[in-house]
């Protein structure tokens, strides 16, 4: 005696919120089944395990049939099949959209490629992320990517209208995608101890002051790309360390100013011309796409490494970051203030963020 | 006449890729009605086309517009090879039809295809222009309104009832053996669809048709179904109750329908009625003077001087003695019996008599009726026991005594034991209906008068003055002996087939429903009433067996609002004249205490005092709203599983006959005794299905128990081991423990509190004569299944108790026999219904009783589960566990998936058997699950039984006076003018509401996407409900019928995720097309929803099924009560509106 055929159909669609979260984190039913009987439902309602597994397939059912429609969540709100209520529909695509920060880590800036997806298995072992859920979200940011590629207009305000998405989970989703086309580098064991959110942090950062949509939003390009003509420009900040004169100025200028309101003056004092040449470096290579990979690698080792070794505190890191920027503005000679303003926003916010163990 | 109809063609979008290489798709749309066809362009190279077409007009005839639907195929154009179907679209345009539903169809239908299911969407528009056909010789019936709902619409007013309408259509079916046939299944099922679309709209227009001639204007409870039949055809058959409709809200122009619809044709032209064409024949014999429009009636007299119907002595007990031998003694009829069609054919002799006989002598049927009372049916399977040929004898001999005890069984005996008063008031009858005959015109009115039967299971107050119980019958045939007619025993058959072989097929069928329907109405009148409401039919077909079964409710209605002559009324019955209260009128019996028809208990009621009651009350209607009743209902079912050998023909047939009333009466025992277990004494919606397979036959009845206050206690359950010392007495004792802590528990639960006043204590007493119950059952029978046996104790008889007065506190004792270790069995299956868990409630009718104040959730929802059995050797035993836990757990699935929405009842539990296969049982069930103010209903309930009745009994005078103002007077425009001004006030906001209420929910989904701001539009939310009313709304249009066929097919099985997952995905795809149509004609909701057809078929091995599912509802806009407010205190009196809205805000 078994049962042949077991289905549950509601004219509203029927959807639990744990059951999808247990689908959606790549769970068998038998394994959903054993957890929900741990989360104690069974108690709610006098249900056996057989009502549970029922439950589950029927749940596992109806999601495996909307997950169509969630690869293009416009359609889920002008389909017939089913009927879902508004909420619960902006409930389905953000849980869809979202991902584990712990497995979109491991793929940022990789290439979204077959490749890439081979590997998907090696990944879900080390972050103990189910495959199937790592496949789910792997294709997501693919399809995102695939999707936004081709858009013009803002990155972040694309992806929210295509895949309704909250403007967190679209932010992210810049992040990701901004990552991927530009190959960034951040599986170094050096750039270990960064989180995602640091570098969708960064990410955004970068979107919105170093990408031509970023100046004029008008521009008929994309915040995909950096600014060529900015990078560029960069080079010009090489006078702040080629110039003896302005590097000396330069160096007077922040030491006087942050003289007796740290407790690592004398380290500063000491590296100061280090720092400021990794900075700049870092600035007149961006032009090199390689380099540009490497921006994150070289933010670690040119600058947060020295600091953290003299024992800074993000305190002084902010300081001696705000009075080295400003103090630039103070130079006579030095005629590049929009570049160097646009430049060092970017790196001083992406330092900060990443300044921390 | 024609009319035109016209059809645009808009967009399409989420249309499937059709050509791989380029992803894209170059679509075309055709646009079909009867043998026209139009073409819009090719869209090339979009998923989201724009036809934007022009109008297509067809010009067809009234007819035409009825019968078929408008077809829309999507194609992929395709330059070098055929085009590719995408999919189709299937309009029903008859709710264009009537004047006031829906003006225009327009909006997005979902693009069906039998094998790919849903594949994109298409945008269509589509009109009618209908030039008004006064023709009275017309074959249309446009403009007659079709409900599902077994009530009186919401927002109308029934100014008549004319009565039942029944209809059938045969055709073949274009492909029965769908996995055997070599051709291409998608072209047989989209024939096959095609054709039942067409079906359902003859059938429809020719029981439209009917309708006109009986002079009204709409069909209430409108029930369509299906017969498949395999290689014999396909059935699509009817029933509804006739009636004429007023729209409340149309108080500035009344009756608008009554004048566009001139009603009765004279009776010549009935008869001459194209509808009627295959009895035409049997009619002009039967009544040769017909011709001429005067003569009918006055043929009546001279002919029918015995009433045709009336069961006169001694035909009837004769019928009653054929039923059990039935199956046994093929007799060779008298050819020209068959012919009688009973209630036109007016041959003095017995056509009642015909009516049990006419079952095809090979065939084996048993009628197996079945009255309200528990005793009575204790009797009835004894006699189909002696159904064993051995036994015949004896047990004739044997029916003389018990039969006439027994009610369903009995019923023609019974009423031949009757004597004097009934037979004077028969006659009565006649002659009153003769008289008022002379008024009305329809020869159609015969029909009416044939068979008072009403497919509604509620009514308006004051229109049921006294119900009776269930009455019901069966009858086992075999299906392929129409198509051979070389073979001997059809020839009865033979000699109705007047013209042609295809026109044979309507007539046997019809011949088989009206014997039926004899049957039931003999049942009836066997228990003193003249009418059957909640009546319903159904059938179960396997191979070539089938079983027809109908039943419904004895009642007696009050004639003021039923067409003159419609019923049988002895207005002269003195009990007619007293006028009972409202709340308790309808259990007081309709029979005459002295002539009881079978041995019931009865008391005076427990409300009034002044009547008679029974101890328990069996029906199919739901709780008339007026009912008193203490604490809350439940639900309630009875399965029953049979083994039986697997045989061919006639044997087959036989031995089904024999099964079923071994069935009725478990079923009945199991029923009696949860309900005994749940201290309840009424049963309402009870509705028993016996379902048919290769090798075993499933029983599955379902009602809601309830606590009438007017009824006395119902009396514990005692049980007895049938020896002393067969079984230890402490393990009865301990048995006995336990059902009366179920009892307390259940009391518990249901807050059963009656009002003390009445309450007597249930003093539960042994049952100390066995003895007698025993001879009394009469031991000479074999009784190889029942192990355990419900007793009545016999201590009191009928007729002592027509003197006990209302001191008499002996209350039923009900003796649970223990013989063996099964019937400890048959207790434990007893007491392993779980209650449902706290805060849920369930019930299986329109209404849960003891609960009024519905908040706003509704879940509509469809299961379906199929169990395979192992083929290990299965006992019944076995067997009727394996099938009550499948019930059970289902209910439990849906207890906990609903959690929700706690707390919360299930209502409308419908719950459908088959056995698609030798191992395999499905069960099917809809239901809705709404969700109820708690707090309230603790408070309402306390005062419910004190205050409710004489409140309810206030508010409901209004109607019942109105009402017979009109009837009385018949002049039915100054009543709706009357009516009128009170409507007229409420008119300004029901419209704004209206206009309010549409885009307002629409805004909702809007802007709370808005943020998203994703520019498509977004989907009507349309409710669908099994009941006839949505809690927190009112119903302000409805928009017509809903009545779909789809077929789903699939080759790859597996890979749509299995069984399940195929019919998952149809299932809800078949909601998604329901809910498009619905949209489309405007309509936010569907009311009365009901999945009436849903089989399965899978041949795993070929990775491939088939389903076949029908539904039907009425389309409708409603509106939040809320918005109703200011008017609901003009419309509602008193607290009842008050409290509902408090229930819906």
């Amino acid at each position: 005696m078994s049962v042949e055929l077991d289905v549950f159909v509601g004219n509203t669609t029927i959807m639990d919120e744990e059951v999808y979260q247990l689908w959606l984190d790549g769970y068998t039913v038998n394994d959903a089944v054993k957890v929900r009987m741990e989360g104690g439902v069974m108690d709610e309602c006098e249900a056996s395990k057989d009502v549970l597994l029922s439950d589950t397939m029927d749940q596992y059912r109806t999601f495996q049939m909307c997950e169509r429609l969630l690869h293009s969540p416009a359609k889920l709100a002008n389909q017939l099949l089913f009927q879902i209520p508004p909420h619960r529909q902006i409930m389905l695509i953000e849980r869809y959209y979202a991902f584990d920060d712990t497995f979109v880590r491991e793929v940022l800036g990789k290439k979204l490629s077959k490749g890439t997806k081979k590997d998907l298995d090696d990944i879900s072992t080390k972050t103990s992320v189910t495959l199937k859920s790592c496949r789910r979200q792997f294709d997501n940011f693919k399809r995102v990517f695939k999707v936004v590629e081709e858009l013009k207009g803002p990155l972040v305000e694309n992806i929210r209208q295509h895949f309704l998405l909250s403007d967190k989970l679209a932010r992210d989703y810049a992040a990701i995608v901004f990552f991927a086309n530009n190959r960034f580098e951040t599986g170094k064991r050096k750039l270990q101890y960064l989180s995602f959110q640091d570098f969708a942090f960064c990410a955004g950062q970068l979107i919105s002051n170093w990408t031509v949509g970023a100046v004029d939003n008008m521009v008929e390009d994309m915040d995909v790309d950096l600014d060529k003509e900015f990078l560029q420009e960069l080079k010009e900040l090489k006078i702040l360390i080629t110039d003896k004169d302005l590097l000396d100025q330069h160096k007077s200028l922040v030491c006087t100013a942050l003289r007796g309101k740290t407790k690592v003056f004398i380290e500063m004092e000491g590296s100061f011309k280090n720092l400021s040449r990794g900075l700049i470096n870092i600035a007149a290579k961006l032009t090199n796409t390689k380099d540009v990979r490497d921006f994150f690698i070289d933010l670690v080792e040119k600058f947060i490494e020295p600091c953290r070794s003299d024992r800074w505190s993000a305190a002084d890191m902010k300081l001696y970051l705000t009075h080295y920027t400003n103090s630039a503005h103070i130079l006579d000679t030095f005629k590049h203030q929009v570049v160097w303003d646009r430049y060092m926003g970017v790196v001083k916010s992406c330092i900060f963020k990443m300044y921390h163990d | 006449m024609p009319g035109k109809l016209k059809a645009k063609i808009v967009a399409g979008r989420h249309l499937p890729v059709m050509d791989r290489a380029s992803d894209l798709t170059d679509a075309f749309v055709e646009v079909k009605f009867g043998n026209t066809t139009f073409k819009t362009d090719v869209c090339p190279k979009s998923l989201n086309p724009q036809w934007n077409s022009e109008w297509f007009k067809f010009e067809v005839d009234d007819e035409d517009l009825q019968d078929e639907p408008l077809q829309i195929t999507v194609l992929d154009h395709d330059t070098y090879s055929a085009n590719d179907a995408i999919g189709k679209v299937y309009i029903d345009i008859d709710p264009l039809l009537y004047s006031e539903a829906a003006s225009v169809i327009s909006g997005w239908f979902p693009i069906y295809d039998t094998i790919h299911g849903i594949r994109g969407e298409i945008n269509v528009i589509v009109k009618v222009e209908l030039f008004n056909d006064l023709n009275r010789f017309r074959q249309s019936s446009c403009g007659v309104k079709f409900f599902c709902t077994t009530c009186i619409p919401q927002c109308y007013r029934a100014t008549l009832v004319h009565g039942f309408v029944e209809e059938l259509v045969v055709n073949e079916d274009p492909e029965y053996q769908w996995i055997d046939r070599i051709r291409t299944p998608r072209a047989s099922n989209e024939a096959r669809q095609r054709l039942i679309s067409l079906m359902s709209g003859e059938l429809q227009r020719k029981i439209g048709l009917k309708v006109l001639e009986m002079g009204g204007n709409a069909v209430v409870g409108y029930l369509q179904c299906f017969d498949l039949e395999g290689e014999s055809g396909l059935v699509v058959r009817a029933i509804g109750t006739a009636c004429t409709l007023d729209k409340l809200s149309s108080g500035s122009a009344p009756n608008t329908n009554t004048h566009m619809h001139p009603n009765t044709a004279p009776a010549s032209n009935a008869c001459n009625s194209p509808s009627k064409d295959g009895k035409e024949p049997v009619f002009v014999e039967d009544l040769p003077s017909s011709s001429g429009p005067p003569t009918p009636f006055r043929a009546l007299p001279t002919s029918s001087s015995p009433p045709p119907f009336s069961p006169s002595k001694p035909c009837s007990r004769q019928s009653s003695s054929s039923d059990t031998d039935l199956s046994l003694t093929p007799k060779t009829e008298e050819p020209h019996s068959v012919r009688c069609r009973p209630g036109i054919f007016l041959c003095p002799s017995s056509p009642i008599l015909s009516t049990d006989t006419l079952s095809l002598p090979g065939s084996g049927s048993v009628g197996c009726g079945r009255g309200s009372n528990p005793r009575a049916t204790t009797s009835a399977p004894l006699s189909s026991i002696q159904s064993d040929s051995a036994l015949l004898r004896k047990s004739v001999s044997f029916t003389e005594d018990l039969l006439l005890a027994a009610s369903g069984m009995g019923s023609g005996g019974s009423a031949g034991k009757e004597a004097g008063p009934l037979r004077t008031l028969l006659r009565q009858q006649t002659q009153t209906a003769l008289e008022q005959r002379g008024a009305s015109s329809s020869g159609l009115l015969l029909n009416a008068r044939e068979f008072p039967f009403f497919t509604l299971t509620s009514f308006p107050p004051g229109f049921l003055l006294h119900v009776g119980g269930v009455v019901s019958a069966r009858s086992v045939k075999l299906l392929d002996r129409i198509h051979n007619p070389a073979l001997g025993n059809t020839r009865s058959y033979k000699l109705l087939d007047w013209n042609s072989v295809t026109a044979d097929e309507p007539e046997t069928r019809d011949a088989w429903w009206e014997e039926i329907r004899q049957e039931i109405k003999s049942h009836a009148r066997a228990l003193g009433c003249h009418a059957v409401v909640g009546y319903s039919e159904s059938t179960s077909i396997c191979e070539e067996v089938c079983i027809l079964s109908a039943s419904g409710t004895a009642a007696i209605l009050n004639p003021r609002y039923m067409r003159e002559g419609c019923l049988d009324i002895g207005c002269t019955d003195h009990r007619f004249e007293e006028p009972s209260p409202p709340n308790c009128g309808f259990c007081h019996i309709p029979y005459d205490e002295l002539n009881m028809p079978f041995p019931a208990q009865l008391t005076y009621c427990y409300h009034c005092r002044r009547q008679k009651v029974p101890d328990v009350l069996f029906t199919t209607i739901d709780l008339p709203s007026e009912a008193a009743v203490a604490g809350k209902g439940c639900l309630i079912q009875a399965r029953l599983c049979r083994l039986k050998k697997k045989a061919q023909g006639e044997a087959n047939a036989t031995a089904i006959s024999n099964l079923l009333p071994f069935m009725e009466y478990e079923l009945h025992t199991q029923l009696m005794n949860k309900l005994k277990l749940r201290s309840m004494n009424a049963l309402f919606g009870l509705h028993i299905q016996i379902s048919v397979g290769e090798n075993m036959l499933l029983g599955l009845a379902s009602a809601t128990g309830v606590y009438l206050t007017a009824l006395p206690a119902p009396g514990g359950i005692q049980i007895a081991g049938k020896t002393p010392g067969d079984l230890s007495s402490e393990h009865i004792s301990s048995i006995q423990k336990r059902i009366n802590d179920t009892i307390a528990v259940n009391k518990e639960l249901y807050q059963i509190n009656p009002p003390k006043l009445f309450a007597l204590d249930p003093e539960v007493f042994c049952g100390i004569n066995m003895e007698l119950a025993e001879e009394g059952v009469g031991s000479p029978i074999p009784e190889p299944r029942h192990r355990s046996r419900l007793f009545r104790s016999h201590s009191e008889s009928s007729d002592e108790l027509s003197e006990l007065d209302l001191s008499h506190g002996k209350k039923d004792a009900f003796v649970l026999e223990i013989d063996d270790t099964d019937a400890v069995e048959d207790i434990h299956s007893l007491l392993i219904d779980a209650p449902p868990p706290t805060g849920f409630y369930s019930c299986n009718t329109e209404n849960m009783p003891g609960i009024s104040n519905w908040t706003s959730g509704v879940q509509m929802f469809t299961s379906v589960r199929v169990l395979r059995l192992s083929n290990a050797n299965l006992t019944n035993q076995g067997l009727n566990k394996i099938f009550t836990d499948l019930c059970e757990n289902l209910l439990k699935s849906f207890y906990f998936k609903l959690r929700s929405m706690i707390p919360c009842c299930l209502c409308h539990l419908n719950f459908t058997v088959a056995v698609p296969e030798e191992e395999l049982i499905q069960v099917t069930v809809t239901a809705v699950a709404m969700t109820y103010d708690k707090e309230q209903t603790q408070e309402k309930t306390a005062e419910k039984p004190v205050n409710k009745g004489s409140l309810e009994a206030e508010e409901q005078l209004q109607f019942p006076l109105e009402l017979c103002a009109d009837s009385s007077s018949s002049n039915i425009q100054t009543a709706s003018k009357i009516s009128g001004v009170g409507e007229s006030t409420n008119m300004s906001p029901r419209v704004s509401s209206l206009e309010r209420c549409s885009p307002l929910q629409e805004g909702r989904s809007r802007s709370l996407r808005s943020s998203r701001s994703f520019g498509g539009s977004s989907v009507t939310v349309v409710k669908m409900t099994p009941l006839s009313f949505l809690p927190g709304t009112r119903i302000i249009k409805y928009l017509g019928i809903i009545n779909m066929f789809f077929i789903r097919e699939t080759t790859s099985l597996r890979e749509e995720g299995g069984v399940s997952g195929f019919l998952h995905s149809f299932i809800a795809e078949v909601f998604a097309m329901v809910r498009a149509h619905v949209a489309a004609l405007g309509g936010n909701a569907v009311v009365s929803y009901s999945m009436k057809e849903c089989v399965f078929m899978e041949n795993p091995n070929k990775n491939q099924a088939q389903c076949l599912i029908n539904v039907s509802g009425d389309a409708v806009i409603c509106i939040s009560e809320t918005d109703q407010e200011s008017s609901a205190s003009t419309a509602n009196t008193g607290q009842t509106g008050g409290s509902e809205t408090d229930g819906a805000t």
